[in-house]
């Protein structure tokens, strides 16, 4: 039987278009604010969980190793996780099972992106995502599988624009209540759809900005946690996968990955029927019809049912399903592994009810955090409880 | 409790100001292409679309590789494919790859390839008004000419419409 | 905690070239060779796939996207950590102990032919506001820190140089090595000079090479055949900062051995361990790190290297495999390929190179430079507690 582990501290830097501080500073923001909101302090620290995604954003071969100081891992056992996209979620994993394994009592959980450090613009290193034999040489841009993604499960349920753009219209509306937020606005479906079209039926403002920001969680055994706070947040689940590399030969309309690290993570948290004994969620929304299609692949609705939902008011913050009550990737900003961790310490201070203009009502119990990347190929997927 | 957040964001004008180390990185490969790839890109050069077939879940594999990745054993079997078939999904980009901005789209697709079961690869799709793509459309590859071909994914030019092939 | 063993092995072995396999051929062969050795289907027993890459000597960002399939992972648990092979380790025993899987996959390789100018993404690791534009080639850090140690530990030269000659005559013995030769101390030191004080063959070459290991809870490796038990595992970091780390020693070395002796119950390493594989990514680097070890105090295992304790034969066989100067430098598969030869002689197929009544053994890599990240297993044909 896995160890109980509990969060007891969380911090994360602004998140930014352009920051000034470098990304190790941006690490150790983060994490000296997780450090003063959890009761220990560094010399208190066993064990570094880093996650950050491509090295090419930040201009660091090794990213990890030079993040390692700021993200406190001097004269520490640290190791850096990395799945795309899902990093960020899945360093929640990572940091859970340094101590569930009853190997260390404290880890610290440090995600940075400092995704500005790339000129002329970080989609150069979005192309070395591709194959490198058989897709590059087309002269992919990242935007493109998300369309075509996007597309297919539009086509797959009969998906109308309207409906994707609301979850855009929530989560940059939601986020005018997050202090970190870079993209918090008031705006309209119809401001959605009038938006410059990248690549259809990709719009601007379907999408989340390119960031620079850094999070962190500070972890704790049961015993630790016990004795440093009244209020510890407990990990009740881990998942994550990875579906194949070859993502031309997988029908794109439906998450199965997702689905299966949820039921991973269910299954470890004793969850049977998620859209009930689930309170609120943060998947993961770089884009915005994203939401719509990790909400089905997190089993929170039946397939082709979360534009339904959302249209209904379910996933507003006052909603009988809150999500991304944070603003989400679209609102409060996307560097990358960082907005998992944000998504992580959202649960956290949601379950704690220390989420001030955001906090959502009804005493929220249990929340789910989820993450996705690779080529539309990788679902992590956190469950917290109070 | 209201917490501090720390970060300092810059504006352009201070963004422009602020020092900065600038670098390119020297990172240049030359990727083995392996035995499967090899192979299909070979056949592309012969104006050919090659899959392999696995005996184990007897799928055509196409991308092709050298093992199944659902039975994981080893694939052998190659097949030639017709160079037809059908658009899975479609995009219709105004972005190039380095997200700048174009007049003319791109409009990658996803092509399932005729007798592959569904399977099929990346590409992108020409002589086509960007209003009229469907799904499920019918669509052909347009070859380079034979000696401009070098056993790369772009001696296709692109897929077109097939005529009549709705 | 419960004990973890190692129950499957499979190695490519190492090439300076293999351009006839793309890298996901070169894993799939490692991973069928590892999958057969320990008689599990990775379609049906693996629980958790763990694989140990950097996406710029894969030339790939995101190199996960490209991981599952060839080791039998695809819609698995699978992740990358941007660690050697033997912090992917860890992470496996880690997955096993807190209940996430049973059996573990752990992958790591070199395509380093793959990469035109290996020296070039090097160089991109270094600080980008500090000492990326002072200009110098990041094996120069070495050179410093070789310096740092010859000065500290009262070694010279020459000293170094037995390394070589003794881990290439070792490698001549091991079929899976590239870079096995009869050389004597001259042909080192008289070697072209590269990074001062090390001349060319102080520097272990890039080789290509993939390797898996597979991993089990005691429930299933108590069934299984040839187990080898991880008795201990430590992993640390120091400063990444060039102007904050200990030049001289390496301390990370030291609190991860700390920690895997902990584990394992060993007091009086030099005695209780049977044989090491350690870090001789430069040749300098076998003897300070048998001494942050903690099996020599500074300055000794020159000493103990001349007068022959680390050979075969020896009292304390040390990189019985050739090391990375005789089998080829494999990036952050050393690890892996470290474990693979310990775990080969604690079976006793180690064939010409067996090391005699091997029970217990110490493996150890470092990241190379400019890290300071290093880890250390202890291994055991028994069980830590008996069998």
């Amino acid at each position: 039987m896995p160890r109980r582990v509990a969060v007891i501290g969380a911090g994360m830097t602004k998140f930014m278009r352009r920051a000034k501080e470098t990304p190790k500073e941006l690490a150790f923001e983060a994490t000296r604010m997780a450090l003063n909101s959890s009761g220990l302090e560094l010399n208190d620290i066993e064990a570094v969980a880093l996650g950050t995604a491509p090295d090419a954003f930040d201009g660091v071969h090794m990213k990890g190793e030079y993040l390692s100081d700021g993200a406190g891992s001097f004269l520490k056992p640290y190791t850096r996780s990395f799945v795309g996209g899902g990093t960020g979620v899945f360093c929640g994993a990572h940091g859970w099972w340094h101590i569930a394994s009853g190997m260390f009592d404290t880890c610290l959980v440090v995600a940075e992106e400092k995704m500005s450090s790339a000129h002329p613009h970080p989609q150069g290193a979005f192309l070395t995502i591709f194959d490198n034999l058989i897709e590059r040489n087309l002269g992919p841009n990242l935007v493109w599988i998300f369309a075509l993604e996007m597309n297919r499960y539009m086509k797959a349920h009969d998906i109308k624009k309207e409906d994707i753009a609301l979850v855009s219209v929530k989560n940059k509306g939601n986020a005018l209540d997050h202090p970190c937020a870079q993209l918090g606005m008031k705006i309209t479906v119809e401001d959605v759809l009038n938006s410059e079209v990248l690549a259809y039926p990709v719009q601007r403002l379907d999408i989340s900005p390119t960031s620079d920001g850094a999070a962190a969680l500070v972890l704790a055994s049961e015993e630790v946690a016990k004795r440093v706070t009244d209020d510890p947040i407990w990990i009740e689940g881990v998942g994550w996968n990875v579906d194949t590399t070859i993502w031309t030969n997988r029908d794109l309309y439906y998450p199965r990955y997702v689905e299966y690290a949820a039921r991973m993570a269910y299954k470890m948290a004793g969850i049977h029927n998620p859209p009930k004994d689930i309170d609120f969620a943060e998947p993961y929304d770089p884009f915005d019809y994203k939401e719509l299609h990790h909400m089905e692949g997190l089993q929170l609705c039946k397939k082709g049912e979360a534009p339904i939902l959302t249209r209904e008011g379910v996933t507003a913050r006052d909603g009988d399903l809150p999500t991304c009550p944070s603003g989400g990737a679209l609102g409060v900003g996307n560097p990358i592994a960082a907005t998992g961790v944000m998504k992580l310490c959202e649960l956290f201070w949601q379950l704690r009810g220390e989420a001030g203009k955001r906090q959502i009502p009804g005493d929220p119990r249990t929340g789910v955090a989820q993450a996705w990347g690779d080529l539309m190929q990788v679902g992590t997927v956190v469950v917290m409880r109070r | 409790m209201a917490k501090e957040y720390p970060g300092t964001p810059l504006k352009s004008k201070d963004f422009k100001k602020a020092l900065k180390t600038k670098y390119t990185p020297s990172a240049e490969y030359a990727w083995s292409a392996g035995q499967a790839i090899n192979s299909f890109l070979n056949g592309l050069k012969e104006g050919r679309i090659l899959g392999i077939k696995c005996r184990g879940c007897k799928r055509i594999l196409v991308p092709p590789r050298a093992f199944c990745e659902e039975c994981f054993i080893s694939v052998e079997d190659w097949v030639e494919l017709k160079d037809t078939g059908r658009v899975n999904t479609f995009a219709i980009s105004y972005l190039d790859t380095m997200a700048n901005r174009i007049k003319k789209p791109i409009i990658p697709a996803v092509i399932e390839i005729d007798g592959a079961g569904g399977n099929g690869f990346l590409h992108i799709l020409g002589e086509v008004d960007p209003k009229k793509v469907k799904f499920g459309m019918k669509v052909k590859a347009v070859w380079k000419p034979a000696k401009e071909r070098k056993g790369d994914i772009t001696d296709i030019k692109y897929f077109k419409p097939l005529k009549g092939g709705d | 905690m419960e004990n973890v063993a190692i129950i499957g092995l499979g190695f490519t072995g190492a090439r300076p070239d293999s351009p006839e396999l793309s890298y996901k051929e070169l894993m799939y062969e490692a991973a069928v060779k590892a999958y057969e050795d320990a008689g599990v289907d990775p379609r049906k027993d693996v629980g958790s796939f763990i694989g140990a890459s950097e996406d710029f000597w894969d030339g790939t960002s995101i190199f996960d996207e490209y991981l599952p399939d060839q080791i039998g992972g695809a819609l698995r648990p699978v992740c990358s950590i941007c660690n050697d092979g033997l912090h992917a380790i860890a992470t496996g025993v880690m997955h096993i102990r807190s209940g996430i899987a049973d059996i573990v996959a752990v992958e790591a390789h070199s395509k380093v032919s793959d990469v035109v100018n290996p020296d070039g993404i090097m160089h991109f690791a270094l600080d980008p506001v500090i000492d990326r534009t002072l200009g110098y080639n990041a094996h120069v850090i070495a050179g410093l820190e070789m310096y740092r140690y010859l000065h500290e530990a009262c070694v010279t030269k020459d000293e170094c140089a037995e390394v070589v000659v003794k881990n290439r005559r070792n490698a001549l013995l091991n079929p899976y090595a590239a870079y096995g030769a009869k050389v004597n101390i001259e042909d080192v030191l008289c070697s072209p000079p590269a990074y001062e004080p090390m001349s060319e063959m102080d520097v272990s070459n890039f080789v290509d090479g993939a390797c898996v290991i597979v991993l089990a809870s005691e429930r299933i490796a108590r069934n299984a055949n040839d187990t080898v038990w991880i008795n201990g595992i430590g992993w640390c970091n120091d400063s990444p900062n060039m102007g904050l780390r200990d030049w001289s020693y390496p301390r990370y070395v030291k609190l991860a051995a700390e920690r895997a002796y902990a584990d394992a119950g060993i007091n009086n390493p030099y005695d209780e361990i049977d044989f090491a594989e350690v870090d001789d990514t430069y040749s300098f680097k076998e003897l300070q790190h048998l001494e942050a070890l903690r099996l020599l105090e500074t300055g000794d295992a020159a000493r103990l290297l001349c007068d022959g304790a680390f050979d075969l034969e020896g009292e304390f066989p040390v990189n019985v495999s050739g090391g990375s100067l005789g089998m080829g430098n494999l990036l952050d598969a050393n690890g892996l390929v470290k474990t693979f030869e310990a775990v080969e002689q604690l079976r006793g197929i180690a064939g010409q190179r067996q090391v005699k009544n091997a029970e217990t053994a110490l493996v150890q890599s470092w990241r190379g430079v400019p890290t300071t990240s290093g880890a250390v297993m202890i291994l055991g044909s028994e069980p830590k507690g008996g069998a």
